[in-house]
């Protein structure tokens, strides 16, 4: 059974469609990344995978390990293994990152029908995250993404995903707004996390990521449809041609 | 409305924890207010004369407003009349002798008080606290007064001070809130029947928290505690204040008076946690807190701090205040309010620059859930001998769904140049993005949402004593319900 199995996917937002009709397999194990132009319906997937409330999918289906996603709540997509990075991480006054990140923890540790972690247990696991981040931990004394920088929220995405550990994860844009050491760090990070029984979705712009994390299958998104699906040589191709040249392809590969 | 917002709703449903009834013996007067139900409240508590004198002169006061209708009208909150004649003014559990120790206090009390987590017995008692209890109109335990007479405190109830320390009852009743202060400070000086009295000698640091429990029992009462803490020159003391009643029908009065007096040095903190029972989700029943608390930096250097968490309720009407006379005073106030279903607050400060180079703080923390409506009242007010006064004022509101209503009325007076204020205000909503994010993680979204609203107020929070900031959390999350939507 596939991890993930996404079929004839519609999605609209106010009204409008914005997916029309996606089909993805993502087996465990696997890295797959989409690309597109802006608008083309990426981070409208990424949400819908999260189980954001103001998508409605109007038609299709999607099953995580079996389990009918498009039947959860955010908090139970997360808790069965679903986790989103961001495109734009918000801001939380007040709340600790720590506090945060142990309460989120153990909220999906309790639905596994784990032990929650105290404050005592949590620390060394969350240091040694710290550590593989590279991030200075004076930031987690801080409100939850107050004030971070726009590299320092995309890098405590990750920071949670490396405490969280999902099953599926889906980075949206993670690589936009890092500088060249931070891509590097963060997709370490990522790398770390690649395991034969966890699958990773990785929304970008820009094939220098995908030198980092590189992908087992590149797809391109283009007005709310998959138009090309290929191997990572693909985003190389997309890089030198730009996504006209995908749009003349599929005409091609229809007509 | 998503499913997110259904599941708030579901929270609504729960109900008000502390509203359970104690079937104890009173002893109370019948209803209706006159000069003879004053008498008889004075003689069932053996008064000296003095106090006699002092609370028939607030009732003359407040019978005279009353006849020309001077109920205040300002408050942004709307209630029909009430029937002052429709209240008894005395009720009190019936004991047959003076108590002597806490053995010999009617273990239905006792049960009452153990039921609202505030364990009575000195022994079981493992926080650092010392609890005065109010039940009704009477005071019915002070804890650990050994341990305070030791260091010269002296915390009992207020009828215990009149008897036991006259002078200084005489000196310092009345001497920040005089009775003609408004309506409801004249009412409470007229009949109010028990309450706690702190006095901290000159150097002396109180070796644990003072705290007060006040708790309505009796149906068709109203409760009118006083509370007097002095604290003398480099004296400190931290005082916490909770509160909780039982579930009814009709609308209970509370209209309590709260002095606070600090010499040179001297430091007060006051906290709250008010929980009177708020009504039901249809707005039916519930408290009318109308309160007048004020504290007097009467001395150089001396600092007053007020915290409050107000989540119960059906009306608050309450400022508590500072008159910062001495020079290098300083005066705080933080504050949060929850309004939910339909609640009413109408609350703030006041502070009163006298003296120089006195300072004020004021964090005010408004949430508005369900169709509560949450007033902010706040006065800055800089005489002109107040050279170098500075004030800070934030004063921030947070909206839970779209029939809830936020206002602000800052009322600015500077009579000194030298002044310097600071005034910022913020109105936000829960967003759908922030509670999204945190569902994303595995929150459920009532956790999600106590946790925002956790996080707006922690700057209020971290000023309260531990335990109570603890306190405070859990209260805020449950009186949240119904609050998206
Ligand atoms: N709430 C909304 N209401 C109306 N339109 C929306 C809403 N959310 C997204 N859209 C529209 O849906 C389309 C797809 O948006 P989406 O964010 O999925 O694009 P994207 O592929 O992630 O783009 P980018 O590369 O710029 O991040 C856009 O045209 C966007 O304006
Ligand atoms: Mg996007």
């Amino acid at each position: 059974m596939s991890l993930l199995e996404i079929k004839n996917l519609h999605v609209t937002v106010g009204g409008q469609e914005i997916l029309k009709g996606i089909d993805l397999t993502v087996n465990a194990g696997e890295v797959h990344s989409i690309m597109g132009p802006n608008g083309s319906g990426k981070s409208t997937l990424a949400q819908v995978l999260a189980r954001r409330d103001a998508y409605t999918v109007t038609e299709g289906s999607i099953t995580l390990d079996g389990k009918d996603l498009l039947a959860m709540k955010p908090e139970e997509a997360a808790c069965e293994g679903v986790f989103l990075a961001f495109q734009y991480p918000v801001e939380i006054p007040g709340i600790g990152n720590t506090y945060f990140l142990r309460s989120a923890l153990n909220a999906q540790r309790k639905h596994r029908g784990l032990d929650e972690m105290d404050a005592m247990d949590f620390l060394p696991l969350f240091r040694e995250k710290l550590r593989l981040l590279e991030m200075d931990d004076k930031l987690m004394n801080r409100s939850l993404n107050e004030g971070f920088s726009g590299g320092e929220k995309k890098r405590n995405e990750i920071l949670q995903m490396a405490v969280l550990e999902p099953r599926l994860a889906i980075l949206d844009e993670t690589d936009s707004g890092l500088d060249i050491d931070a891509l590097r760090i963060v997709a370490n990070g990522v790398n770390s996390l690649r395991s034969p029984d966890r699958a990773m979705v990785v929304v970008t712009h820009y094939q220098r990521l995908l030198n980092y994390i590189v992908p087992d299958f590149v797809h391109v998104l283009v007005d709310g449809r998959i138009v090309l699906s290929g191997g990572k040589e693909l985003a190389l191709e997309l890089e030198e041609k730009g996504y006209a040249w995908t749009e003349a392809e599929t005409v091609g590969v229809r007509a | 409305m998503s499913t997110d917002m259904n599941v708030v709703h579901e929270l609504a449903s729960r109900e008000y924890e502390w509203g359970f009834v104690t079937d104890i013996e009173e002893d109370r007067i019948p209803k209706g207010l006159s000069e003879d139900v004053i008498r008889m409240i004075s003689a069932k508590k053996h008064e000296p004369e003095f106090m006699l004198e002092w609370r028939l002169k607030a009732y003359r006061h407040w019978a005279s407003l009353e006849k020309s209708g001077a109920e205040p009208k300002w408050a942004n909150v709307k209630f029909p009349p009430i029937d002052y004649q429709d209240i008894a003014y005395y009720s009190a559990p019936k004991q047959k002798k003076q108590l002597n120790s806490l053995e010999e206090l009617d273990p239905e009390i006792l049960r009452t008080y153990e039921k609202l987590g505030i364990p009575l017995a000195e022994q079981k008692l493992l926080a650092n606290v010392a609890v005065d209890a109010v039940f009704d109109s009477v005071s019915v335990a002070t804890t650990f007064k050994a341990k305070l007479a030791e260091a010269g405190v002296i915390f009992c109830s207020f009828s215990e001070a009149v008897k036991n320390h006259p002078e200084l009852v005489k000196k310092y009743l009345g001497s920040v809130v005089p009775h003609t202060d408004n309506f409801y400070a004249a009412l409470n000086a007229a009949v109010f029947s028990d309450g706690s009295f702190v006095y901290v000698p000159k150097g002396v640091r109180c070796p644990m928290e003072l705290s007060t429990y006040f708790r309505i029992n009796a149906a068709e009462t109203g409760q009118f505690e006083r509370t007097l803490i002095v604290a003398d020159e480099g004296a400190y003391v931290s005082y916490l204040e909770g509160c909780t009643a039982p579930v009814r029908d009709e609308n209970q009065l509370h209209a309590a008076v709260v002095e606070l007096v600090a010499l040179d040095n001297a430091q007060i903190r006051y906290s709250t946690v008010q929980n009177w029972y708020p009504g039901d989700k249809n707005g039916k029943g519930g408290i009318y807190n109308f309160v007048t608390k004020r504290g007097k930096c009467a001395g150089r250097n001396s600092k007053i701090s007020w915290t409050q968490v107000e989540t119960g309720s059906a009306i608050t009407w309450k400022y508590p205040s500072c008159i910062l006379q001495g020079d290098n005073s300083v005066g705080e106030f933080y504050s949060v309010a929850l309004t939910n279903n339909w609640q009413q607050a109408d609350t703030g400060t006041k502070m009163i620059h006298l003296g120089k180079n006195t300072r004020s703080t004021i964090v005010s923390k408004g949430i508005s859930a369900g169709h509560g409506q949450n007033t902010y009242r706040g006065q800055v007010k800089i005489l002109k001998g107040a050279q170098g006064a500075r004030n800070y004022t934030q004063c921030d509101s947070l909206l839970i769904g779209d029939k809830c209503g936020a206002h602000t009325f800052p009322y600015i007076e500077v009579k000194n140049s030298s002044a310097r204020m600071e005034h910022e205000a913020a109105t936000s909503k829960i967003g759908e993005d922030q509670l999204f994010y945190l569902q994303q993680r595995g929150l459920k979204t009532e956790d999600a949402v106590s946790m925002i609203v956790n996080g707006f107020c922690k700057q209020v929070f971290r000023e309260l004593p531990m335990e109570f900031a603890v306190e405070a959390q859990k209260l805020l999350s449950v009186s949240l319900e119904g609050s998206v939507g």
